[in-house]
C-alpha cells in the first residue's frame, strides 16, 4: 500500500505492507534508527513518537494509519547541529545511562513541556509513567526535564526581549 | 512480532464502512485506537483477514450534548475525556476513569468506544459507563439502534454487537441533578490493569437525597458488573455513614472475582468494599453532605 508520511518535516512517499508497524517502518524503511525497539508489547515506551503532536507507542500503530499524517522523532529534536535544549538537560543531568529509554523519555517529555513549560516532580511522574528506565532511575531524568523546561522558558522570554528592544 | 497478513480498508464513510462489513463479516475487525486490537494481531491471539480503519470517518471525531444526552463519538481518545475541562463540571466520571487507563501514550490513541467494544472484564470504562447508565449506538445495514449498557457485555471479551455492526458513539445521559464521582483502582504497578475497580457516580435531587446512583465493577467477574442492590440502597435515602457502610457491604456481595496471582477472590471482594467506602465517603465530603 501507497502511503505518504510527514517525518520532521520532511515528506516521505513508500510502498508498505498494511500489517507494518510504525516503529519497522521509521527503522527499517526510512532508516531513523534514532527511535528504539523495546518490549515490542505496548509497555516499555522506548519506541515512543509524536503522532500529530502527540505522544505514541509505534510499536502498536500500523504505518498504514500514519498515512497523511505529521510524524516527530527524536531526530527531529536537534536544529542546525544543535542539540535540543532538552538533549543538553539530558546529558548535563546524567538522565541516561544505556540511553535505551532516552528516545521515548525524549518525546514524551517534549509534548509535556509544550503543554506545561515547568512541570512540577508530580507532573512530570505521571507524564513519563508510560515510558520505563532500567538503569539510571527516574530522578535525574526529572531533573532533567525540569531543567529543560526552565531554560525553554528562559530562552522564549529572551526571544520577547529581543523583540521588545528591536522595536519589532 | 508482527501481526499476520491482512487486507486493509480506510473507509472515510460509516456507510462504507457498514458495506465493507456487510461483505466480510466475522472475517473483519474495526480498527479505532488499536491499543487492544494491534497486541493482540501481534501475539496472534487475533487473526482478522481484514482490518477495516475508521479513524478517516469524520463523523466519528467528536463529543457534543445533543437530546438530554453526551454523545462521545468513536474515534474521541481517552486523553480527550481525561483533559477536556468542559467536560469536568457534568462528567467528572469520565475524566477520572480515563486518567487510570494504562499510560499517557497509550491514552493518546485508545478510544472509549473500543475499549468497550472489547470487552475485557477488567475494562476501566465498562466500570465507568455501567455507573453513569450508557448507551452504545450501533450503525448496520438494518440502521441504527441503541443498545443499553446493560445488555452489551456478553462473555469475556464477547459483546451483544453484530458482526455486521460499528460502534459510532456511546451516549451518557445528561444528569439533572448536582453530581459527583470517584474511580477507584488497585494495580500492581503503574499503567497495569485493574486487580479491582470500582466506578461510582452520584446525583442529588434539590433536596438532598440521592436522586440516582450508578455503581459499576471491572476485574470482579467475567464481564464488568453492576452491583444493583448496592446502587438500591443508595437511591431515594441520604448519603449518610450509614448508607455508605450498607451500600458498600451490598457491593461486596455483588462482585464475583476469581483468585490469582494478584490476590484471592476474598481479599478482592474486601477492596471492593472498602473503595466503595472510601468513594462515598468522597463523594459525600464534596457534595457538602
Amino acid at each position: 500500500m501507497k502511503i505518504s508520511v510527514s517525518v520532521n518535516g520532511e515528506t516521505y512517499e513508500s510502498e508498505v505492507e498494511p500489517r507494518t508497524l510504525l516503529v519497522y517502518y521509521l527503522r527499517e524503511h526510512l532508516k531513523l534508527t534514532g527511535t528504539h525497539v523495546g518490549c515490542d508489547t505496548t509497555s516499555c515506551g522506548a519506541c515512543t513518537v509524536l503522532l500529530n503532536g502527540k505522544p505514541v507507542k509505534s510499536c502498536t500503530v500500523l504505518a498504514v494509519q500514519a498515512d497523511g499524517q505529521e510524524l516527530m522523532t527524536v531526530e527531529g529534536l536537534e536544529r542546525d547541529g544543535e542539540l535540543h535544549p532538552l538533549q543538553k538537560a539530558f546529558w548535563d543531568k546524567h538522565g541516561l545511562q544505556c540511553g535505551y529509554c532516552t528516545p521515548g523519555m525524549l518525546m514524551t517529555a517534549y509534548e509535556l513541556l509544550e503543554r506545561n513549560p515547568l512541570p512540577s516532580e508530580e507532573e512530570i511522574r505521571r507524564a513519563i509513567s508510560g515510558n520505563l528506565c532500567r538503569c539510571t532511575g527516574y530522578v535525574n531524568i526529572i531533573k532533567a526535564v525540569q531543567t529543560a523546561g526552565a531554560e525553554l522558558v528562559k530562552k522564549e522570554n529572551e526571544g520577547l526581549s529581543e523583540v521588545a528592544s528591536s522595536g519589532n | 512480532m508482527f501481526p499476520a497478513t491482512f487486507e486493509y480498508f480506510s473507509p472515510t464513510t460509516v456507510d462504507e464502512a457498514v458495506e465493507l462489513l456487510k461483505k466480510y463479516s466475522f472475517e473483519a475487525k474495526i480498527l479505532s485506537g488499536g491499543q487492544s486490537l494491534l497486541p493482540m494481531m501481534k501475539l496472534r491471539i487475533a487473526m482478522p483477514s481484514v482490518v477495516i480503519d475508521i479513524n478517516k470517518i469524520e463523523a466519528f471525531r467528536e463529543w457534543k450534548e445533543e437530546n438530554g444526552y453526551l454523545r462521545i463519538g468513536s474515534l474521541v481518545r481517552h486523553a480527550d475525556l481525561e483533559r477536556d475541562t468542559r467536560l469536568q463540571q457534568q462528567y467528572p466520571l469520565l475524566s477520572e476513569t480515563a486518567a487510570w487507563i494504562a499510560d499517557p501514550p497509550v491514552r493518546n490513541m485508545g478510544t472509549l468506544c473500543g475499549s468497550l467494544v472489547h470487552a475485557d472484564p477488567g475494562s476501566d470504562w465498562g466500570a465507568a459507563m455501567l455507573a453513569l447508565r450508557a448507551e452504545l449506538e450501533a450503525v448496520g445495514p438494518e440502521g441504527t439502534r441503541r443498545i443499553p449498557i446493560d445488555h452489551f457485555f456478553v462473555d469475556t471479551f464477547t459483546t451483544s454487537l453484530d458482526t455486521e455492526e460499528v460502534v459510532s458513539a456511546v451516549n451518557i445521559p445528561a444528569p439533572t441533578g448536582k453530581v459527583a464521582s470517584r474511580y477507584k483502582k488497585l494495580e500492581r504497578k503503574a499503567g497495569d490493569f485493574a486487580i479491582v475497580g470500582v466506578a461510582l457516580h452520584v446525583m442529588l435531587s434539590d433536596d438532598g437525597t440521592v436522586k440516582d446512583a450508578g455503581i459499576g465493577l471491572c476485574a470482579c467477574g467475567d464481564i464488568p458488573l453492576r452491583a444493583e442492590s448496592a446502587e438500591q440502597v443508595l437511591i431515594g435515602g441520604k448519603l449518610d455513614p450509614a448508607s455508605i457502610e450498607a451500600t458498600a457491604r451490598q457491593a461486596m456481595d455483588a462482585a464475583d472475582p476469581a483468585s490469582d496471582l494478584r490476590g484471592s477472590a476474598e481479599y478482592k471482594k474486601d477492596m471492593v468494599r472498602v473503595f466503595v467506602e472510601r468513594g462515598l465517603c468522597e463523594i459525600a465530603e464534596e457534595l457538602g453532605l
